[in-house]
């Protein structure tokens, strides 16, 4: 029987085949923690007594979720990241007016890649799969033991196989098809396996590819893969920080499942508060008031997503009651959507234009929720209190249908536009 | 080892931000996240918690982020250890790596708030001494068993790595 992409990874990196369920060591290619949870991982490292991270050029900290430092306990944080990686030569350290939030920067610039195993300290890390890598999220035990060694323990997922036909109709984004999967499977699902993407790969444009993989640890999963075609090599072009080889599954490979989707028959979702398996067509929902609409995060903050709110922004103004935030997931998209014009459509249109932060997505700054309040959000979790008090809302939707919510106040699709 | 505690029940799908909310990760120390333990889920629930509690929870306990903060919460609480009907893989890692005690019992039937409870966690055993039910867990694997073995990642690598 034949490999699954995610097998093929593994069994490189551990240096013998394995399969679905086994407990394997690994090489890991790259390793990142955040603002949030490099502190622990720090304290990990150091208690494991380690003195040198195995390679400072295949370490990441980024400082994105509570940046520009929000409070003091939360500056005390970033300066534990900095001193620790000044200490140690790590030239990844990225922050404010350098950086971006750790899954749209990273990818942008070339440091994770086809093939590779990625270990992050952040549950989003399998945003990279859209790749071809293997990268999953992890805690900071787990990064402090990989920082040390560049190793991790993993347990082999089975593999969930999409079939994807079919071609997406307008206001229809990869973020519609990652919420019907999560609708599909629920938010446990796919618990230890992983997702694998194949057929008409193509149909779905790289930037939505990152949306998808991000959000498959909604469904539980240990990642989310594509096989890295011509888009995706094209983009690692002049971006790739070092080798790679992409790979490939096998084609005899053994499924523990294959779910068939026709991306022609997706409609604008939105997830329900307060699961992001809660999905329903946006119509279900049409008609109800919004106070808050948040654009970007690590899901949806690429130049697509921009783009699509863009559109639906331009020439219009952001409704009375609705407090609109554009976050770019970059400073490079941010820089863009300032020469590109963009970030004037959204300041025109009334819009706050943040520079790239976690913020609201976790509640943590730049928008947090009152109790009662109401949120229409591109990010990936919509789960209790999530933005704020126990008592908001959030529901999730794609930047176009969270655009035209920030237009009319109400939960809307951008066709009533 | 048999830890026996008083029961403190919560649902399915119980996320990390409701073990514990973002705004509280400014702070590692689990005395402190200890006192906003469970808070997401109802501003109420620390102040129910009390040492030595075990949590029976219902499917994909732990869903959600990554931050380890939430095994350190539930630990700064007193929570002895968590039963629940499956755990999501993050958490379930996070867990081992900490030596925290998990126990998955699919089979897992009803059980009264405050109920006497023996887990046994050597036989994967969980014993309702109130209500006399007893539920059986999915054995560890031999791995997984060997990290906890040893008080989780750091002294069990620490044992490897450097020969401590
Ligand atoms: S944008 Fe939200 S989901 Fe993404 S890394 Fe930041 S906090 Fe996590």
């Amino acid at each position: 029987m034949g490999m699954t992409l995610a097998e093929v990874i593994i069994a490189r990196h551990a240096g013998r085949p394995v399969a679905a369920g086994e407990f394997v060591e690994v090489s890991v290619d790259f390793v990142l923690a955040n603002d949030i949870t490099a502190p622990l991982a720090i304290r990990a490292f150091r208690e494991l007594g380690a003195e040198r991270v195995f390679d400072p050029g295949r370490v990441a900290l980024v400082l994105d979720h509570f940046t520009p430092c929000k409070d003091v306990r939360s500056a005390e944080q970033c300066r534990v990241v900095r001193e620790f990686a000044r200490s140690q030569g790590i030239p990844h350290l990225f922050g404010e007016g350098r950086g971006g939030i750790e899954h749209v920067l990273l990818p942008e610039r070339g440091l994770v890649l086809p093939g590779e195993i990625v270990v992050g300290g952040d549950s989003h890390t399998c945003t990279y799969g859209a790749l071809g890598a293997f990268a999953t999220g992890m805690g900071s035990t787990d990064i402090g033991y990989a920082m040390a060694t560049g190793r991790a323990w993993l347990r082999v997922p089975g593999t969930i196989r999409v079939e994807l036909s079919g071609e997406l109709p307008h206001w229809v984004t990869g973020k519609d098809l990652v919420l019907h999967l999560i609708g599909k499977v629920g938010t446990s699902g796919a618990n230890w396996c992983a997702f694998e993407f194949g057929g008409n790969v193509g149909a779905l444009p790289l930037d939505d590819r990152f949306t998808v993989a991000n959000m498959a640890v909604e469904a539980g999963a240990t990642a989310g893969l594509f096989p890295p075609d011509d888009e995706a090599l094209g983009y690692l072009r002049n971006r790739a920080s070092r080798g790679f080889e992409p790979v490939y599954p096998d084609p005899d490979a053994d499924y523990a499942e294959v779910i068939e989707v026709d991306l022609g028959k997706l409609r604008p979702l939105v997830a329900r508060p307060h699961s992001p398996a809660s999905v329903v067509p946006v119509e279900e929902l049409e008609g109800i008031p919004v106070d808050q609409v948040v654009i970007g995060g690590c899901t949806n903050g690429r130049w697509r997503d921009l783009l699509l709110a863009a559109e639906v922004l331009l020439g219009r103004k952001v409704h009375p009651g609705v407090r609109c935030i554009v976050i770019p997931g970059s400073q490079e998209l941010h820089l863009r959507a300032v020469r590109e014009g963009l970030a004037e459509a959204f300041l025109a249109a009334g819009a706050v234009l943040s520079t790239p932060t976690c913020g609201p997505c976790l509640g943590g700054h730049m928008g947090v929720l009152a109790a009662g309040e109401r949120c229409v959000s591109t990010t990936n979790r919509n789960f209790r209190g999530r933005m704020g008090h126990p008592d908001s809302e959030v529901y999730l939707a794609n930047p176009a249908v969270a655009a035209a919510s920030a237009v009319l106040g109400r939960i809307a699709s951008p066709e009533e536009l | 080892m048999i830890i026996e505690g008083r029961a403190l029940v919560v649902g399915d799908d119980v996320d990390t931000d409701a073990i514990i909310p973002a705004r509280y990760l400014v702070t590692t120390n689990p005395a402190e996240l200890g006192r906003h333990c469970l808070e997401g889920l109802d501003p109420g629930f620390p102040g129910r918690i009390r040492p030595g509690d075990i949590l029976m929870a219902g499917t994909n306990f732990g869903c959600g982020s990554s931050r380890e903060h939430a095994v350190l919460a539930l630990r700064g609480a007193g929570v002895a250890c968590v039963v629940a009907k499956s755990f999501a893989r993050i958490f379930f890692r996070n867990a081992t790596n900490l030596g925290f005690p998990l126990v998955e019992c699919p089979g897992l039937g009803k059980v009264g708030e405050g109920h006497h409870l023996a887990v046994d966690l050597g036989k994967g055993l969980v014993r309702d001494l109130t209500s006399g039910r007893v539920f059986e867990a999915i054995p560890l694997p031999d791995f997984i068993l060997g990290v906890l073995d040893a008080g989780g990642l750091i002294p069990w690598a620490k044992r490897r790595e450097y020969g401590a």
